[in-house]
């Protein structure tokens, strides 16, 4: 075994790297090169960064791939560009309207790395006789007793694993993070060690097909004229004022509602079919159990058919939080917490935690509609 | 050790080529000046005209210098002052581009032109036309029936541009005769930076880059000296290559392609085509994951038309052809006068590798 986990020699062993032009995947892609491996660097071409950025005739490419074209030509690899624009579209940004028009809340990244990357990215790895897919993630893969295993990046507030969640078990035999181990503040040192130009490069921000973080402004592209007007109601369903569409909400916002109250209000619940926003005080947000969908499991063994006790993730920026949870038909769970948590919101992901371990997770569902009135 | 059979995108400058550019560096003048430095450069440069006209039988005074066979098909297309314009379906994006709002008129399955489709959109408007088509196709090596156009135009009183640059130097056919033609020097065996428009005597055009007034006022700026001269050179040693060799390893390459990986198709296989180029779809293998896979293996082919993003497109030419079946698997091959028969070996080999690994059953993924 060598440093990657690959059973191979490293100049034997040919390591594609995802290079997205930033510093961690830059990092990434040098380190593989310095340890020997033979490394191929891949970027993905995923939308139109002029259209993105709302300068049509600007090139499609965009700065990062210019970046990780730079990189890979200073580390000597080959460098290829995949048009995955149609593959991301459908897959990505369809889904992320669609979700919004549901009145769910997307996470995007999730979507992109359980199919564009994970799935379509993969294959090509494979096709190309790859013994790895190396990624700038901070998560970490350990290799335990019932195969590989994926676990938070050592760094908490870096840790990326809660955007992993639906890697599936084949997925993870191919994968590599190799910075999973380490801060940012060493990645970065590792890019002053080996001269990328990169190093200074700020973090990416926010969702990168929506650079200012106008989500809405995405969807009414996409979907033109879906966004419909409705209503405002409170929890006993009093018409409160009017809103332009529901794609403006997540459950947990508090501003931006536009409506006088006593005490502070939040959206506690979307109807998209009723196009309804419910608005509450704080303490209807509050909620202790929740069902999920599309459920990944990377636990040891199947799922304990009669629940267990675990830690969840509900947000990404959020401390784990102590649950119990139990399997329902379908790919469905049931996740109960140990006390009430505030702005569950349908669309997000409920990551599940043994400690550092990654145990899978799923979908958070919509609750029933007498819920929304009801603070379950 | 890397087999390049991507002489299409670009042919590896020819030594002539390269020792008449640094010869051309050495020399101190601007050619438009009046001292004796200025005239050894214009010399130059108008030694390099002789040559590039005469590899098309035109006039000196008819080849006007550009920076490439882009600017010379904007040149044409823009600068001709013909309200209407004809295009073929499988014309570069240069061409494409450069008039938008052109009448795209069909190719067959093999890549021709439909000659009674044009016939009958030149006889439906008086409006004076400028019809463009292709010598050869850059993806497909498809040779065009310009003869046959050139009598159609004519015959309703348009102008005829041809895109010369894949055949140039590489076949005949009558195109030369067109009275708008482009020329592009790095697909000879010269440098990047150097083209050619040769505008038959007399045939008003606008230029589109305004200055010194250089090239006869229809495309200002300072020439490329070395480009230039370099041009030139590879003009003069285009007279004295082997293409009937090439044919004859292209026409053996493409046969052990398909014999190796059953299924496989070659687009444009049933027209006349150049005797260097093959573009070949793999039953099984997308076009990128091939260029891709044969790069890592050493041999450098390309696909469709590379965008400068470096990601591959689909490619319209196989479209037009009602080949969309193929527009994502064709690769293209195109082999140089100083391609080698071990060149073609090693092409085989990793072509076969690449089918072994991710076409036979086993690679049931």
């Amino acid at each position: 075994m060598n440093a990657l986990g690959i059973d191979k020699a490293p100049g034997a062993a040919r390591v594609v790297v995802a290079m997205s032009g930033g510093v961690d995947s830059s990092v990434t892609a040098a380190l593989a090169v310095e340890r020997g491996y033979e490394t191929v660097g891949v970027t993905l071409q995923l939308y139109d960064h002029g259209r993105a950025v709302g300068r049509p005739g600007t090139c499609c490419a965009g700065a990062d791939i210019h970046d990780a074209r730079r990189v890979a030509s200073a580390l000597d690899i080959p460098h290829f560009v995949l048009d995955y624009e149609s593959r991301f579209r459908e897959a990505v940004m369809d889904d992320f309207a669609d979700t919004y028009l549901a009145g769910e809340t997307p996470v995007p990244c999730v979507r992109c790395n359980q199919t564009v990357k994970f799935t379509d990215l993969l294959r090509t790895a494979r096709d190309l006789g790859a013994d790895a897919l190396a990624t700038g993630h901070y998560a970490r893969r350990i290799d335990g007793p019932g195969g590989p295993e994926l676990h938070r990046g050592a760094e908490t507030a870096r840790d990326q694993s809660y955007f992993l969640f639906a890697t599936t078990p084949e997925q993870l035999g191919l994968l590599r993070f190799p910075l999973g181990g380490m801060t940012k503040d060493e990645t970065r040192a590792h890019a002053r060690r080996l001269g990328l130009a990169v190093g200074d490069k700020p973090d990416s921000q926010d969702i990168c097909f929506a650079p200012r973080g106008r989500y809405a402004d995405v969807v009414a592209r996409l979907r033109p004229g879906a966004a419909e007007p409705g209503d405002i109601v409170d929890l006993e369903g009093r018409v409160l004022g009017r809103h332009e569409g529901v794609v403006h909400y997540t459950v947990g916002q508090r501003k931006g509602l536009g409506i006088a109250a006593a005490g502070p209000l939040f959206v506690v619940g979307i109807d998209a079919e009723e196009r309804r926003v419910t608005v509450g005080p704080r303490d209807a947000l509050m909620k202790t159990g929740l069902t999920i969908r599309e459920v990944n499991w990377l636990g040891r063994g199947p799922m304990p058919g009669g629940g267990f006790a675990c830690a969840v993730k509900l947000r990404s920026a959020q401390p784990p939080l102590a649950a119990r949870v139990a399997p329902l038909p379908g790919g469905r769970a049931r996740v109960d917490l140990a006390a009430p948590a505030e702005a569950v919101a349908p669309g997000q992901a409920c990551v599940l935690y043994d400690g550092d371990r990654v145990l899978g997770g799923g979908w958070i569902e919509r609750p029933a509609l007498r819920e929304h009135g009801a603070a379950a | 050790m890397r087999t390049y059979l991507d002489h299409n995108a670009t042919s590896p400058a020819r030594p002539e080529a390269c020792d008449a550019a640094v010869a051309a560096m050495s020399l101190a003048g601007n050619p438009s000046s009046a001292h004796r430095e200025g005239r050894k450069a214009r010399a130059l440069v108008e030694d390099a005209r002789e040559a590039v006209a005469a590899l098309v039988d035109a006039g000196p005074r008819e080849a006007v210098f550009t920076s490439g066979g882009t600017e010379a098909n904007n040149l044409a297309l823009l600068g001709c002052g013909r309200p209407r314009v004809l295009v073929s379906a499988v014309e570069h994006p240069s061409v494409l581009q450069a008039a938008p709002f052109a009448e795209r008129i069909a190719v067959d399955r093999e890549g021709r032109i439909d000659l009674s489709d044009l016939d009958a959109r030149l006889a439906s408007d008086d409006a004076p036309a400028l019809v463009s088509v292709m010598a050869a196709n850059n993806e497909t090596g498809v040779l065009q029936p310009l003869r046959e156009v050139l009598r159609l135009a004519r015959g309703h009183g348009a102008l005829i541009h041809c895109d010369a640059v894949q055949a140039a130097g590489r076949t005949g056919g009558g195109w030369s005769a067109a009275d708008l033609l482009t020329l592009s020097s790095h697909k000879l065996g010269g440098l990047q930076g150097a083209g050619a428009l040769v505008v038959r005597d007399g045939l008003p055009l606008a230029a589109r880059i305004r200055g010194g007034g250089q090239e006869f006022g229809l495309r200002a700026g300072t020439e490329a000296l070395p480009a230039l001269a370099a041009f030139g050179a590879a003009c003069r040693a285009a007279r004295d290559d082997d293409w009937e060799r090439v044919r004859a390893l292209r026409d053996d390459l493409e046969a052990r392609l398909l014999a190796a990986a059953p299924g496989a198709e070659v687009l444009g296989a049933g027209a006349g085509r150049l005797p260097n180029t093959t573009a070949i779809a793999h039953p099984a293998v997308d076009a990128p994951t091939m260029v891709m896979s044969l790069d890592l293996e050493g041999v450098a082919v390309s696909a469709g038309a590379a965008c400068s993003s470096g990601k591959m497109a689909a490619s319209h030419v196989a479209e037009a052809m009602g080949r969309g079946d193929l527009a994502r698997r064709a690769v293209r091959f195109s082999l140089g006068r100083s391609t080698t028969l071990e060149d073609c070996a090693r092409a085989v080999a990793a072509w076969t590798a690449i089918h072994d690994r991710l076409a036979r059953p086993s690679h049931a993924a």
